[in-house]
């Protein structure tokens, strides 16, 4: 039907009075680095182990390379999984664990031995054959996970949170590791995480889950320049929410809004808007410029006067954040040459900050969980429409 | 430093010596009275003669004391390999239960000790008599017929067996099942194992320890066994026990129930250096001995 590799179909599943997947449609093209990314208990290691075979769904069906697996015992299916804990066997040593599969699928000794010393010379671990699990570190734990999968040359890898339990820097050589592998045996990755900047330095795609419901499926760039609804937004990355009205659209592509507090404020436009419609635009921090003088005004940049409120200097960048209107808006300000500035901008300052139309998103959809992160405090929410 | 180390051996020998001289004096002494007087012979009186003699050990190698041995041995590793076969799935199923639910459960394994030992087995003997409830239900099925006989048999003596000692085995166990853990069973079903290759490769030498001490905890107080054998075993059901209590009280041949004891207490050693022997080689395992009897 489709030209998706592995793909579920309506998948729900129910622990108790819990709902942790609620009919969630997913396609993974073969050979794809693809990730499942939301906070924990939004349904993302409930889909890993369906398509594993350690739950049954509720309802729904999976399928692998367009046959239907859903009924399979987890052994009886061409995918392997890297657990989080790694889940290596404390009472083999490294190369026994490498080879559980094949032992276990009784082929011959030798050629046991042979495949495995290619793992082991995959994962650069030959010289550690001989050792249990309980003397190797956590990066070499993970290798040892990592090779004891591939040697069953799976169909597809199922990745749970693998780099989780490592430290910062080690994580990070793990994820280059973790994608010269990818490339090198060419096989789909499936990749379950909490982390944003894992999912987004090594997918090809991400599906970002909440609540047992799939929020926004695309390439990582997609995701974040344009996320659709506020989970996205706020989930990757930082952002500013601010809640106004449709004023008018122009033309096709920008609309005008209205913001209590605030100039009217020029927009990109996707969708099909009403006027009076209320709206929630999304501005990352990083897309807003901040001056202390009064910007050069343009068409399709938005500018706007504020006071600094408060101000965290980090090095290669600036935190700002801008009382404007009722707002309170974050901005991230990169750094070339801080000492030559004429004149750095400091707390309490007034200034001026601006944005180019196409750099704000307007959501398809608002949580009401996110209106705390709006960019007022929720309890003065209404003020600037109220006049409080 | 050095005087440090000194001061602390010193200190250790201080804690540890009450309990060396209590297993001295009521322990190693004893035994060592055991291996001595099967040397010595018997005198008409039921007292210990003078002189040394080697009769005793030789009178050991007659056919009826070695058909009891044998029947010893294998009545008490049957009983050993049933009781690990039915605490396996027990310990194994209370392991993973609810947690609400494993309290529970383990009230039941611990509930029969709540009686006496002695009454229980009391209880096996009418239950088993030929007049008693399961003779009379396995007749009316038609399993038995007249001459059927349940009580004082090796049979019976297993059966009893297995129910004192299963409570043993399964506390091991479970002990050993409560701290697996499963997402190895997962991570061996997810390689291709099947559920019982999982079991095998994966959970049994995961619960090793446990299994290890359940083995010792059954086969070594099975060997010397003597109140149940006495009581449903009968002539046919006769253990190396039953033979040393009739050379103290029927005989009054203490040479002779001391050569006796003397190949129990060596019967007991072996599995037991075995084991000490098997973790020497798992270098730093983690075997606990100590809680072996």
């Amino acid at each position: 039907m489709s030209s998706d590799f592995l793909e579920f179909r309506g998948i729900s599943k129910s622990f108790g009075p819990i709902r942790a997947v609620s009919g969630v449609s997913l396609g993974i093209k073969k050979g794809e680095f693809f990730s499942l990314l939301g906070p924990s208990g939004c349904g993302k290691t409930t889909m890993l182990r369906v398509a594993a075979g350690f739950e049954d769904p509720d309802a729904g069906r999976v399928f692998l390379d367009g046959r239907d697996i859903t009924d399979l015992p987890p052994n009886k299916r061409k995918v392997n999984t890297i657990f989080q804990s790694y889940a290596l066997f404390p009472h083999m040593t490294v190369r026994d664990n490498i080879g559980f599969g094949l032992a276990i699928a009784k082929r011959p000794k030798a050629e046991i031995r042979a495949e495995v010393d290619r793992m082991l010379e995959l994962i650069r671990m030959a010289d550690q054959a001989d050792k249990k699990p309980d003397q190797l570190s956590g990066g070499q734990k993970q290798r040892v996970a990592v090779a004891r999968a591939l040697i069953n040359k799976p169909d597809v890898l199922l990745l749970d949170e693998p780099l989780a339990a490592l430290d910062l820097k080690l994580r990070q050589r793990m994820l280059i590791e973790l994608d010269l592998i990818h490339d090198e045996v060419g096989i789909t990755f499936l990749y379950v995480t909490h982390d944003q900047a894992e999912a987004m330095s090594l997918s090809d795609r991400i599906a970002v889950m909440d609540g047992g419901r799939i929020e926004q499926i695309g390439a990582p760039a997609e995701i974040y320049e344009s996320p659709r609804t506020s989970f996205v937004a706020a989930f990757i990355g930082d952002t500013n929410f601010l809640e106004g009205r449709v004023h008018d659209c122009l033309d096709r592509d920008y609309c005008r809004l209205s913001i209590a507090g605030l100039p009217e404020i020029l927009c990109f436009n996707d969708k099909v808007l009403q006027p009076g419609q209320p709206i929630f635009l999304s501005i990352r921090p990083e897309k807003i410029h901040i001056s202390h003088d009064r910007p050069e005004e343009k068409a399709q940049r938005n500018c706007v006067p504020g006071v600094i409120e408060d101000v965290i200097y980090l090095g290669s960048n600036t935190k700002y954040w801008v009382r404007a209107g009722g707002y309170r808006i974050q901005v991230l300000r990169q750094h070339d040459r801080y000492f030559l500035d004429e004149k750095p901008i400091r707390w309490k300052d007034p200034c001026w900050i601006w944005w180019h139309a196409d750099d704000g998103f307007m959501l398809d959809h608002f949580r009401k969980a996110d209106e705390g992160l709006l960019a007022v405090p929720p309890q003065s929410v209404g003020e600037p429409i109220n006049g409080k | 430093m050095g005087s440090n180390i000194l001061r602390r051996r010193r200190t250790e020998w201080l804690v540890t010596l009450p309990t060396l001289v209590w297993l001295s004096l009521f322990v190693v002494v004893p035994t060592l009275l055991v291996f001595v007087i099967a040397f010595r012979p018997a005198n008409p009186y039921g007292g210990i003669g003078r002189g040394w003699t080697l009769d005793t050990i030789r009178a050991l190698a007659t056919p009826s004391y070695l058909l009891i041995a044998w029947r010893t041995l294998w009545i008490s590793l049957l009983t050993t390999a049933i009781c690990i076969l039915l605490a396996l799935p027990a310990g194994y199923t209370i392991a993973r239960a609810p947690a609400r639910w494993r309290n529970r459960l383990l009230l039941l394994v611990i509930i029969p000790f709540w009686t006496s030992f002695l009454v229980r087995v009391f209880a096996w003997k009418s239950l088993l008599h030929p007049d008693g409830p399961v003779k009379r239900a396995l007749e009316a099925l038609g399993l038995a017929g007249p001459e059927t006989t349940l009580l004082y048999h090796p049979a019976a003596v297993v059966l009893v067996m297995v129910y004192t000692f299963l409570p043993f085995t399964i506390l091991p166990i479970y002990a050993a099942a409560e701290k697996f853990d499963f997402r190895l069973v997962e991570a061996a079903r997810d390689l291709g194992a099947r559920p019982f290759q999982s079991f095998r490769r994966v959970f049994l030498p995961g619960i090793r320890t446990g299994l290890v001490t359940a083995v010792l905890v059954v086969f070594i107080p099975a060997l010397g066994s003597y109140i149940i054998p006495d009581l449903v075993g009968g002539p046919s059901g006769e253990m190396l026990g039953n033979k040393i209590a009739q050379r103290v009280f029927t005989d009054r041949n203490l040479p002779h129930a001391s050569a006796l004891s003397a190949v129990l207490v060596l019967a007991v050693l072996a599995p037991l250096v075995a084991v000490l022997i098997l973790q020497r080689k798992g270098k730093k395992s983690d075997i606990i001995m100590g809680e072996a009897p």
